[in-house]
């Protein structure tokens, strides 16, 4: 019998050794994402100009020359200009939107009055903020008190005149604060008559489907601005003699009618994923059609298309500022309006008005589109299909 | 054995028709046909009355009293003396035109950048990244501004307009570029140019029958490069190069000559194009991302290099989910058009605004409106529709 003698092996483990240095650190990582081949340098090389051209002027135009104080125009206007700055001076004029912030926020609204406004927004994000957390309890008693009593509340504080609260007409409304409300009450309105429109576009009655698809197709086709003229000018023609409707209401009735089309098309998206065997089992269990469609269906349908629901607010959101057009001072018509304003009119400050107002929608927007895909990913119970 | 009481009558007697599916389905029928037109009836006897009380005529017979105002943009020919019914289609026109160019550059920014969004370059990705997020989050009206407000009226005076390479100038009254003057014989160049279409069609369609019979190949897309440059070249040089460029030259306060584009329709078109492109950015790099993996790496298995790879199998593929989306950002473009009476660029809606406030015709020109935008969102979807036809899948 031989034994076999191990003297040459080890006898305990060789210590790692450093992973090639093409395979990791800042070199390699490097060579794989920026210099890979000869196109993809080339490429990185045009990329890296773009980046040259654009970042320094935009942190030096809005950051280091930008000027953050003063009282008017000659703040941020050159010595040519008639102001204080020198000649060929090109930065932000923060100063007008720190000047005009609390009008961008709250327009003309009285100023002894605005924290009714501020106390309506903290109710709204008290209610709203638990609502979007998952993991906080009690949703059903939040949402009735969001969607049931807020409006109630909020009503009576902006409008007033109730609770010796003093009347404040719609007309002085403006900047974020309209957005903010065509927006919210749009959807919440919009939402409810898009689930209508889809279950009337869904329906086997030839008359409802047809009126609904008529009505969402008429809608879909057309632009913003002229459902908001058509608002504005032809609603009031619409009316008996003597009677009238609020400019604000109108463009709300406008804004809500748009999304309801758009909002319908993306609920019917939901309705036609649902399996037809939902439908039979309901049936199979004697439920009538308004109980299978609200126990079983809908439940199931909507959940699908959270996510569209939310572009559509985004999509929203955004075409509120059209309201501007029909002469209403929503946050970009505040902005604007502002430009004509002798005591800041300077080349500098419509493009920092219009950064400012464009930074505010894209906070909401991003952040809406954040919580989206947050809100897909969480609901993403695997029946994918 | 006790058998059980089934109940005879199937028809139901004993349950109300009330219950009837079918009757009820009748009744709220007929109650929504009710209320719908007792809603209409009332809604027209209110407008009838408040017509007559405003001394408003209705109907279209006025789109055939003279306009009277001026259009600072036109493409074809129209003077305040024309009819508002003229008026409506020179707005039809710019309409148009800023669609048709909006959509070319959206598309092309759009697949760029979507293309970009997935490179395997980290720099690339990032800044086509950053461009799709600023540009989906922000309203289009902002961005005409912008571009109006922000970027345009900030250029020089006309005094010190900035030069650009070809004669062409930059100022805050728009961007000025050497009119092109046809000579004699130019009638040439678009004879060749459609000589060289038709040659084209001609030569796919016979390289297509030989590579079916034979398999041997033919450099289509080269020739027809060659093809559709070389003969409209020729004709140039055969009708004596009949060409010369009008250029703008400085005056004291104004650039005179050439052609000019004027900042309106430069901002919303720039604004329309930069905006959509983001959307389609997106549709672009979903439709290649929804290409199965599975698909690239038959291809290869079968032996195709990179290229026909990306051609024949992956393109189509992802043309075929992009073009749905495709079609209504493109419809959305054309109805974001219509954001130009924000900054006065004289298009199908601006126009219908001023003979709004002028003739008070409220009803007839948002019905004129609605009408040719629907007919614009089914004329576009309809090709579209076409397009997808000939583009899906041919299942068996």
């Amino acid at each position: 019998m031989e034994q076999t003698n191990l003297a040459y092996a080890r006898t305990e483990m060789a210590a790692d050794e450093r992973p090639p240095s093409k395979e990791q650190g800042v070199v390699a990582w490097l060579r794989k994402n920026l210099f890979a081949s000869v196109p993809d340098t080339i490429l990185t090389l045009v990329g890296l100009v773009i980046v040259a051209m654009i970042l320094p002027r935009v942190i030096d135009w809005a950051f280091i020359n930008a000027q953050w104080t003063g009282t008017d125009r000659s703040y941020c206007a050159t010595v040519a200009q008639g102001g204080i700055q020198p000649d060929g001076w090109s930065g932000a004029c923060w100063a007008f939107v720190g000047a005009k912030f609390q009008q961008f926020m709250f327009g003309q609204y009285p100023i002894d009055q605005r924290w009714r406004v501020m106390l309506a927004g903290a109710i709204f994000l008290a209610l709203l903020v638990p609502l979007l957390i998952p993991s906080v309890p009690r949703k059903l008693l939040n949402a009735v008190l969001l969607f049931g009593v807020f409006p109630f509340i909020a009503f009576a504080l902006l409008v007033g005149g109730v609770f010796g609260l003093p009347f404040v007409e719609t007309a002085r409304w403006g900047g974020l604060m309209v957005t903010l409300v065509l927006s919210i009450v749009g959807i919440s309105v919009s939402l409810p008559f898009g689930i209508l429109l889809a279950l009337g576009r869904r329906s086997k009655l030839p008359v409802i489907k047809l009126v609904c698809v008529i009505f969402i197709e008429t809608i879909r086709g057309v632009p913003l601005v002229t459902v908001l003229f058509m608002a504005s000018v032809m609603f009031p023609l619409f009316l008996p003699a003597g009677m009238t409707f609020d400019k604000f209401l109108r463009a709300l009735i406008g804004v809500a009618i748009f999304a309801a089309a758009y909002m319908a098309e993306v609920v019917r998206g939901g309705l036609q994923a649902i399996p037809k065997g939902q439908y039979e089992g309901a049936a199979s269990l004697g439920l009538t059609y308004w109980q299978t469609t609200g126990l079983v269906i809908l439940p199931q349908a909507l959940k699908l298309v959270i996510p569209g629901i939310v572009n559509t607010f985004i999509g929203m959101f955004k075409d509120t500022s059209l309201v501007a057009i029909i002469g209403m001072f929503d946050l970009l018509g505040i902005v604007r309006q502002n430009f004509s304003d002798a005591n800041w009119a300077s080349p500098q400050t419509p493009i920092t008005g219009l950064v400012f107002a464009g930074f505010i929608f894209w906070l909401f927007c991003f952040g809406m589109s954040r919580y989206s895909i947050y809100m897909e990913r969480r609901l993403d119970t695997g029946h994918k299909r | 054995m006790v058998s059980q009481e089934m109940p005879r009558d199937a028809s139901g007697a004993g349950a109300s028709f009330i219950n009837d599916p079918r009757i009820r389905g009748l009744i709220y029928q007929a109650v929504l046909f009710v209320l719908l037109v007792a809603f209409v009836y009332w809604i027209f006897g209110n407008t009838v009355d408040n017509l007559r009380r405003s001394n408003i005529t209705s109907g279209f017979g006025f789109l055939n009293s003279r306009a009277g105002f001026d259009i600072s943009e036109t493409l074809i020919s129209y003077s305040s003396n024309d009819t508002y019914k003229w008026a409506l289609v020179v707005g039809l026109v710019n309409t148009a035109v800023v669609a048709v160019t909006g959509i070319i550059t959206a598309s092309i920014i759009g697949f760029l950048v979507g293309v970009g969004r997935l490179s395997e370059n980290w720099l690339i990705r990032k800044i086509c990244m950053v461009y799709v997020e600023i540009f989906r989050n922000i309203p289009p009206l902002l961005v005409i501004f912008f571009w109006y407000l922000g970027v345009l009226s900030a250029l020089p005076q006309p005094r010190e307009s900035i030069a650009l390479p070809f004669g062409a100038w930059l100022n805050n009254r728009g961007f000025f570029l050497p009119a092109p003057i046809w000579g004699e014989g130019a009638w040439l160049i678009p004879v060749a140019f459609l000589l060289a279409v038709g040659l084209c069609w001609f030569v796919a369609r016979r390289a297509h029958q030989r590579q079916a019979a034979t398999g041997e190949q033919f450099p289509v897309f080269w020739t027809s490069v060659a093809l559709l440059v070389g003969l409209p070249l020729l004709a140039f040089v055969a009708a004596g190069f009949p060409l010369t460029f009008e250029f703008p030259k400085k005056s004291t306060f104004n650039l005179l000559g050439g052609t000019q584009i004027r900042p309106e329709f430069l901002s919303l078109y720039l604004a329309l194009s930069f905006y959509t492109a983001a959307f389609i950015a997106e549709i672009v790099r979903a439709g290649i991302l929804g290409v199965n993996k599975g698909q690239t790496e038959a291809a290869y298995a079968l032996g195709l290099r990179r290229r026909p790879t990306l051609r024949l199998v992956v393109v189509p593929q992802a043309l075929r989910i992009v073009i749905p989306p495709l079609t209504s950002q493109y419809l959305n473009l054309t109805k974001n058009s219509s954001l130009a009476i924000a900054i006065g660029y004289p298009d199908l809606v601006h126009i219908g605004g001023t003979i709004l406030n002028q003739s008070g015709h409220a009803i007839e020109i948002v019905a004129i409106w609605m009408v040719v935008y629907l007919g614009l969102s089914l004329v576009m979807s309809g090709f579209m529709n076409w397009f997808n036809a000939k583009m899906a899948l041919v299942e068996r």
